[in-house]
């Protein structure tokens, strides 16, 4: 009777550890994989460059969107939390260093996680579940230079350079609401940001995006080729896409911030 | 019969506990066009796929032309199916690129051809299947499932194989476009000396394109014949099948 339980007990316990060890098994070799194969050739220019397209310059406006209030409603934090006196320069560097070591990456990442990671997964799944990646292997094509490794140089590179445009746009929304709401001296708060700007700042900003858009393309390639069923199978990866880069993102921020910063 | 193309000895795959192939062995000829027929989920789709390296078999060995591909086939996947052409059952056309681009995909990613070429190229082969130039510049979601299994095998014929194979090539088709697509198989295999590897269970189109035909069951082949032996055959699991009875030997899972 007890062993019964004990042995119930332990499948419990099991079952689960054994799912999560064996995806962590696929998904580390769908890296190594993936990665040799992005790394080299053949190379298919013309799909990466679609990707830019449609990871960088479509992702403008939301990224723009979330900067830019972003970067507002942390001088309007600063201002009323603790700096009535000398407000100028310390909500002036304030922003600029909250926006280019953090809001920006992450919030950029977590917002393109959901745009582009999504729609990767969806597409990648429905050629997956309709054997169209099949086909590609028949046609002497390997979808992990075709499919995966135009997508994952794409995120990598693109991420810095769409949160390069978030740095200067969140700063600006701090200006906006410096200026215009709080009455402060444009000049003397033009001054003081570019007095703060730090490369550090900038520099940890853009790597963790490049971290992150790598994240993105990932967990978005990785859980397309997964799926299984029909449209369930493709809908269910599409969550898990989001979902897994989200966590990602925010574990893989932490970790980056201790290496770039912690003494 | 002439010299044997594919050569299948003791395949097995299993997926978990479920044994797909138990120990299949099959020989197909040069030129020979093979159909294997089988209920639904006996394995036929996964001996094809074993065939092409899109799955790794378990035990046993597949030879094209006497070489061995079961177990190095990660690597030569794509240099193996440069001689094999496959029409998929629901086309599995690329809905990202337009019909042609599906038509011309080897030839621009493999073979070097400049757009313009491959797009003559690709118009040519379509007009083979019996499809209008300006089919060429829509999209596959834009066709009828008839159109698309023509473009599926556009697709397949494009670059010329040797080794065809057909995935239900007739599922989901009124018996009309089925013959017209039996036709243009047996048209165009003909036309390459391609062998075809064909699998169904449309009777139909058994008896129209097979010259030998494999009866799959439980992961064996548990018969094999020309169409007229298999019309004539005592074969209890053969009967039950052509004639499509629920009473026989074969049990249906349900």
């Amino acid at each position: 009777m007890i062993k019964k339980y004990v042995e119930n007990f332990l499948r419990t316990l099991g079952r689960p550890l054994l799912t999560f060890v064996i995806s962590l098994g696929n998904l580390v070799l769908f890296v190594i994989k993936a990665v040799y194969h992005a790394l080299t050739p053949k190379y298919y220019i013309k799909i990466f460059l679609k990707q830019v397209l449609e990871i960088g310059f479509y992702s403008l406006p939301v990224v723009g969107l979330t900067t830019i209030f972003a970067g507002m409603v942390i001088a309007l934090q600063t201002y009323s939390g603790f700096a009535r006196y000398g407000a100028e320069s310390a909500v002036a560097s304030v922003v600029l260093i909250s926006v280019t070591r953090e809001l920006a990456p992450v919030l950029s990442a977590l917002m393109v996680a959901g745009r582009i990671g999504a729609a990767m997964a969806a597409e990648i799944g429905t050629m997956k579940v309709t054997e169209q990646i099949d086909a590609l292997i028949t046609l002497s094509t390997n979808p992990y230079k075709y499919l995966f490794a135009p997508r994952l140089w794409a995120g990598t590179l693109v991420l810095p350079l769409l949160v390069l445009f978030g740095d200067v746009i969140g700063v600006f929304g701090g200006y906006v609401v410096g200026v215009y709401k709080l009455g402060f001296n444009p000049a003397n708060y033009i001054n003081s940001t570019i007095e703060n700007i730090e490369a550090i700042g900038i520099i940890s900003g853009l790597t963790k995006a490049a971290v992150f858009g790598f994240i993105i393309a990932l967990m978005g390639c990785y859980n397309g080729y997964r799926s299984k069923g029909g449209a369930q199978g493709v809908g269910q990866a599409t969550t898990n896409a989001v979902v897994s880069a989200s966590i990602l993102i925010l574990i893989f921020n932490y970790i980056l911030t201790e290496v770039f910063f912690s003494k | 019969m002439s010299e044997v193309k594919i050569s299948i000895r003791n395949l097995h795959k299993a997926f978990g506990q479920k044994k797909v192939l138990n120990g299949v062995d099959l020989d197909v000829c040069k030129g020979q066009s093979l159909v294997v027929i089988g209920g639904s989920g006996t394995g036929k789709s996964v001996l094809i796929k074993c065939i092409q390296g899109l799955l790794s078999p378990d035990e046993g060995s597949i030879k094209i032309d006497g070489q061995d591909i079961s177990f190095d086939q990660n690597k030569n996947a794509e240099n193996l199916n440069a001689q094999m052409g496959m029409l998929f059952q629901g086309g599995a056309l690329f809905d990202s690129l337009s019909v042609w681009e599906n038509v011309a995909f080897s030839l621009i990613e493999n073979q070097g051809y400049k757009r313009e070429d491959a797009k003559r190229e690709a118009v040519r082969v379509l007009r083979q299947v019996g499809l209008a130039p300006d089919v060429a510049d829509l999209s596959p979601s834009e066709l009828s499932g008839g159109m698309q299994k023509r473009v599926g095998l556009a697709r397949a014929i494009i670059t010329k194989p040797d080794i065809i194979f057909f995935d239900e090539p007739t599922t989901g088709l009124d018996p009309i476009m089925s013959d017209v697509i039996n036709d243009l198989i047996i048209e165009s295999a003909k036309g390459l000396g391609a062998t075809t590897l064909t699998i169904t269970h449309d009777m139909a189109s058994v008896r129209k394109i097979a010259d030998c035909v494999a009866m799959l069951y439980q992961g064996k082949i548990i018969w094999q014949g020309t169409v007229k032996e298999m019309d004539k055959t005592e074969n209890p699991y053969v009967r039950q099948f052509i004639n499509g009875c629920s009473q026989g030997p074969i049990k249906m899972e349900i």
